[in-house]
């Protein structure tokens, strides 16, 4: 079973190198070196808070569109191509390519990150000429992104194992502009009433909490980031994930593919 | 079949229990970034770049700024901090976004004028903050209504409030109150009537639930405030009459100088001191009284606003 939802999950990575997703990282690497370039000369004071700011927004940005139009191609690519039929023909079970390909694209953004995080302290590097204790937070600002990129791989899966490619784009967008306003959104739910409020508070609590993951301008800023939030943060979007991977899987055992 | 059965299960089951934690993992969250230093700064401090920001869609950003500068100040207020710097720059952003969000005016004159811990002690931003809406608003008298009620209650400056408030009379539908206050703001400035007058217009006014439970607590106060001055007055009097002090209300009562026993705007009754002073039962549920505390009471941190409902 592990071995075939590791080949699965493989061969979607090396897919995702063969369609030159990996190229982005030049266009991040151009992006970063002319920021710190730029801000070097133009700011004043603030040239660590620009590149942090700027650095960290690109690594969310460049991975958010790469999980979207990646992930609503997985499952509709196959069925298009027909693979899915010679995939599903071996004894690969259904459940095995929808988590295959799940950590496919998660093992994708996971590495093209790791790659982006190097552009980003070697940019702070070059306009602060050394490292602090603090620019670890940077880190954890960046762990906290690439979860955000598991909740979204699973949920452009979830949407992408019933509509099609477009439609789960819209949706898969949407929800991440929800749900970084989530915050605001059980706001409001605190302020209405009655059966307003019961609707409001489970809007507010099924879509996915990205402001909670969104600590850029914090680690910007040199605030530390405290433990219980990271383990909270990681178990949330880990369980956050799964649901939405289960209800992929659901949704995908009961589809007819013929 | 049966296999894919026991999978649509396995899922269905899997998506229940995660959910669930999913639900209970937030609220963790929640408690824990409450208190972060997250909270207490404001990345985007200027209302321009978030106007182009909102790419048009500055009124749904204004609602959310607005809903945030409740939060913020409730938040705060709830937790007993007397700081709430970020309170000006927040409403200030919701206002430049819709200027014509009044409650968010009123909202600043309430509490962003009074010194903390009732409020974040910033008169002058409060009275720049309905200058503002005066421009963007130049026909609601609520706003000059608003800035009179700050150079009144917190700036103590009667010239200016009689002023603000002879402009707020001259709007289409002012509130009567207005040209009655400007009128008298010059000879009655400071006493009780014209507080009561203020709060009174604020209360029967506002729309805001807190405003109008924060202008019922003040008239409660200026309530007890003057009915504690009447009764030592009485009690002295009794004093002088027999060379003590009344041990009961009965005692004034049967004098002759009181009606039966006298209650606060609470219904609880009042205490009767050996040294002919007068105490409210609950200091605590009397917040902003003047009068009527022991002499060695010291009121709690956050002052208890007892909601109007």
């Amino acid at each position: 079973m592990s071995s075939r939802v590791f080949n699965i999950a493989f061969n979607t990575f090396r897919e995702a190198v063969r369609d030159r997703v990996l190229y982005n990282l030049v266009a991040f690497a151009l992006l970063m070196t002319g920021a710190a370039i730029l801000v070097g000369q133009i700011s004043i004071d603030i040239e660590r808070l620009v590149v942090v700011n700027l650095g960290l927004t690109a690594v969310s940005l460049f991975g958010m569109v790469i999980a979207i139009f990646i992930g609503i191609g997985l499952v509709s690519k196959e069925i298009e191509k027909r693979t899915l039929y010679t995939v599903l023909s071996r004894p690969v079970r259904r459940w095995e390519f929808i988590v295959g390909k799940f950590f496919g694209l998660a093992g994708t953004l996971i590495v093209n990150s790791v790659c982006m995080a190097v552009g980003v302290f070697a940019a702070l590097f070059y306009v602060s000429r050394h490292f602090q204790s603090a620019d670890g937070w940077v880190l954890v600002g960046l762990y906290f992104i690439i979860l955000q990129f598991l909740i979204v791989t699973s949920l452009t899966l979830l949407f992408s194992s019933f509509s099609s490619p477009l439609l789960s784009a819209v949706f898969a967008f949407s929800l991440f502009v929800i749900g970084s306003f989530s915050e605001d959104l059980r706001g409001f739910a605190s302020m209405t009433r009655g059966i307003s409020k019961w609707l409001a508070t489970a809007a507010a609590y099924l879509v996915p909490n990205f402001s909670a993951l969104n600590v850029i301008s914090s680690v910007a800023h040199q605030n530390p980031v405290s433990g219980q939030l990271i383990v909270y943060n990681t178990a949330y979007a880990l369980f956050y994930a799964t649901m939405a991977l289960s209800g992929a899987v659901l949704i995908f055992e009961r589809r007819n593919l013929k | 079949m049966r296999a894919s059965r026991l999978v649509s299960l396995v899922a269905g089951a899997l998506l229940a229990l995660t959910l669930t934690i999913s639900v209970l993992l937030l609220r963790c969250i929640d408690t824990v970034r409450s208190g972060a230093p997250l909270e207490e700064v404001l990345y985007v401090s200027s209302p321009k770049v978030l106007k182009r920001m909102s790419l048009g869609y500055d009124g749904l950003l204004a609602d959310i700024y607005w809903t945030r500068a409740v939060q913020y100040f409730g938040g705060k207020h709830h937790s007993g901090v007397k700081r709430y710097d970020l309170l000006a720059p927040l409403l200030e952003i919701t206002t430049q976004l819709d200027p014509h969000l009044l409650v968010a005016y009123e909202y600043g004159a309430n509490f962003l004028a009074p010194a903390p811990p009732l409020g974040a002690g910033m008169p002058e931003r409060a009275i720049a903050l309905q200058e503002f809406g005066i421009r963007n608003n130049p026909d609601d008298w609520h706003l000059y209504y608003n800035e009179g009620f700050v150079y009144y209650t917190e700036l103590n400056d009667y010239a200016k409030a009689a002023d603000a408030f002879a402009r707020g009379a001259r709007r289409p539908h002012a509130h009567p109150f207005l040209a009655v206050m400007a009128g008298r703001m010059a000879e009655h400035a400071g006493d009780l009537q014209m507080a009561r007058m203020m709060w009174s217009t604020t209360y029967d006014t506002t729309r805001d639930k807190s405003v109008k439970a924060n202008a019922a607590a003040h008239l409660r106060a200026l309530q007890v405030d003057e009915d504690v001055t009447v009764l030592e007055q009485i009690n002295n009097r009794y004093h002088q009459m027999t060379g003590r002090f009344a041990g009961s209300f009965g005692e004034l009562a049967s004098a002759g100088l009181l009606r039966g026993t006298p209650l606060d705007p609470l219904g609880h009754d009042y205490k009767l001191m050996p040294d002919g002073r007068v105490e409210v039962r609950h200091p605590d549920d009397l917040p902003f009284i003047q009068k009527g505390t022991p002499p060695d009471y010291t009121p709690p941190p956050v002052p208890k606003i007892l909601p109007t409902d």
